[in-house]
């Protein structure tokens, strides 16, 4: 896994963005921007060559799932792999995002260490 | 509180008591050929549910207006911040539940993201001071090299004590921060106490618009349920009582990998 991608962190919470920036520098990655919304993270997206999408559900504008159903419409986009890091725990809610194309979903309250786990299951799939 | 409810029932059943009376009575006089009394048993019927229907109406009003005034919702000036109503005191006070917890959280990612770098910097001099003091005991050192580590641990030491001193201060620091749920809790109760009162008032208001509608023969259609699913919930309470909400991130994995994740 290649520790300087391009990571793109949306969530409406700066605090959650903060974490989650921090848990990713633990993990080796630094390369991390963000954003507050479905909204503000797809022109971001389309014109910034990420790697990764970590993306909450729940925000105002732009929700996560709408966000993904996005990228994967756009043919640009449509490979770029996507965690889900949410607190919605539906099970039609996971079902939902499965069908729309998401790589991993982490609920929340969650641990750097399923943090760890998804992103690695994520990029092993991808490179296999 | 059961005589309570009847005693409030009372003008519906006595209303229609009334009805089935005058029913048979209309039905005797439509028997008889009398239309002209039957058409007076009508208008009787017609005044005593009108009757009824305004007594309900009435009452229904005086409770949404005690309603109102219990929670001081000020309908004259709603935008004059001085009156302040309780409803919007509880959005005020709510508001500062998130600005506390905002605070308390960036406080201490602050002092988390500052305190992180000693704890590697430690880690890793003393990594590096450990595989020059295994070559010293293995007798690998030349006695200019080993004059450079003696410096070298002298700085570590020294620097060792002022750092654990910083991230003692910051741990404190941090623990300090997490007053705010004191302060937040209290408030939360409060307001919560607030929405039960705001509830139990509702339930009123509902039995007694039940009433009038009874009595004037409304039926409401059941209103749609919005669909959320798209928009999202958020935190799910008491998730392991419910059938539709996964419990934990292994709920998650083996719903996915059933999915072929």
């Amino acid at each position: 896994m290649n520790k300087d991608m391009k990571i793109l962190v949306v969530d409406d919470f700066s605090t959650m963005r903060r974490i989650i920036k921090n848990l990713l520098r633990d993990l080796g990655f630094t390369n991390t921007d963000e954003a507050d919304d479905g909204n503000s993270a797809l022109p971001m997206l389309q014109s910034g060559k990420y790697d990764f999408l970590v993306t909450d559900w729940n925000m105002p504008g732009m929700t996560g799932i709408e966000l993904l159903q996005h990228v994967r419409a756009d043919e640009n986009l449509k490979t770029l792999p996507v965690l889900m890091v949410t607190a919605e725990a539906k099970r039609d809610q996971i079902v939902a995002a499965a069908q729309a194309g998401v790589n991993g979903y982490v609920v929340k309250p969650f641990t750097a260490a399923v943090l760890k786990e998804k992103i690695d299951k994520i990029f092993e799939r991808i490179s296999s | 509180m059961g005589d309570k409810t009847d005693s409030e029932l009372q003008p519906v059943t006595t209303f229609e008591n009334n009805l089935k009376e005058q029913s048979t009575r209309l039905k005797e006089l439509v028997d008889s050929g009398d239309l002209s009394g039957a058409l007076s048993v009508l208008g009787e019927m017609n005044e005593s549910r009108d009757t009824t229907l305004y007594n309900e109406v009435g009452r229904l009003t005086r409770s949404l207006y005690e309603s109102i005034r219990n929670f001081q919702i000020d309908t004259k000036v709603p935008h004059d911040p001085d009156a302040l109503s309780r409803m919007n005191d509880a959005s005020d006070r709510l508001a500062y539940v998130v600005e506390m917890t905002n605070k308390a959280a960036n406080k201490t990612l602050d002092l988390v993201e500052e305190t992180m770098p000693y704890a590697s910097d430690i880690k890793n001099e003393a990594i590096q001071l450990k595989e020059a003091w295994d070559r010293l005991q293995r007798k690998e050192m030349k006695p200019e090299e080993f004059r450079k580590l003696a410096g070298r641990m002298d700085q570590f030491l020294a620097n060792l004590s002022e750092d654990s001193d910083k991230v003692y201060k910051n741990l404190s620091e941090i623990l300090l921060a997490q007053d705010f749920q004191d302060l937040t809790g209290q408030v939360i109760q409060r307001v919560t106490g607030m929405v039960t009162e705001v509830e139990e008032n509702l339930v009123n208001l509902v039995k007694m618009a039940g009433k009038v509608d009874k009595i004037a023969g409304t039926v409401h259609e059941d209103l749609e349920q919005k669909d959320t699913m798209m928009a999202g919930e958020g935190p799910q309470m008491n998730a392991e009582k419910r059938d539709d909400v996964v419990s934990g991130q292994d709920d998650v994995d083996d719903l996915l990998s059933s999915l072929g994740f």
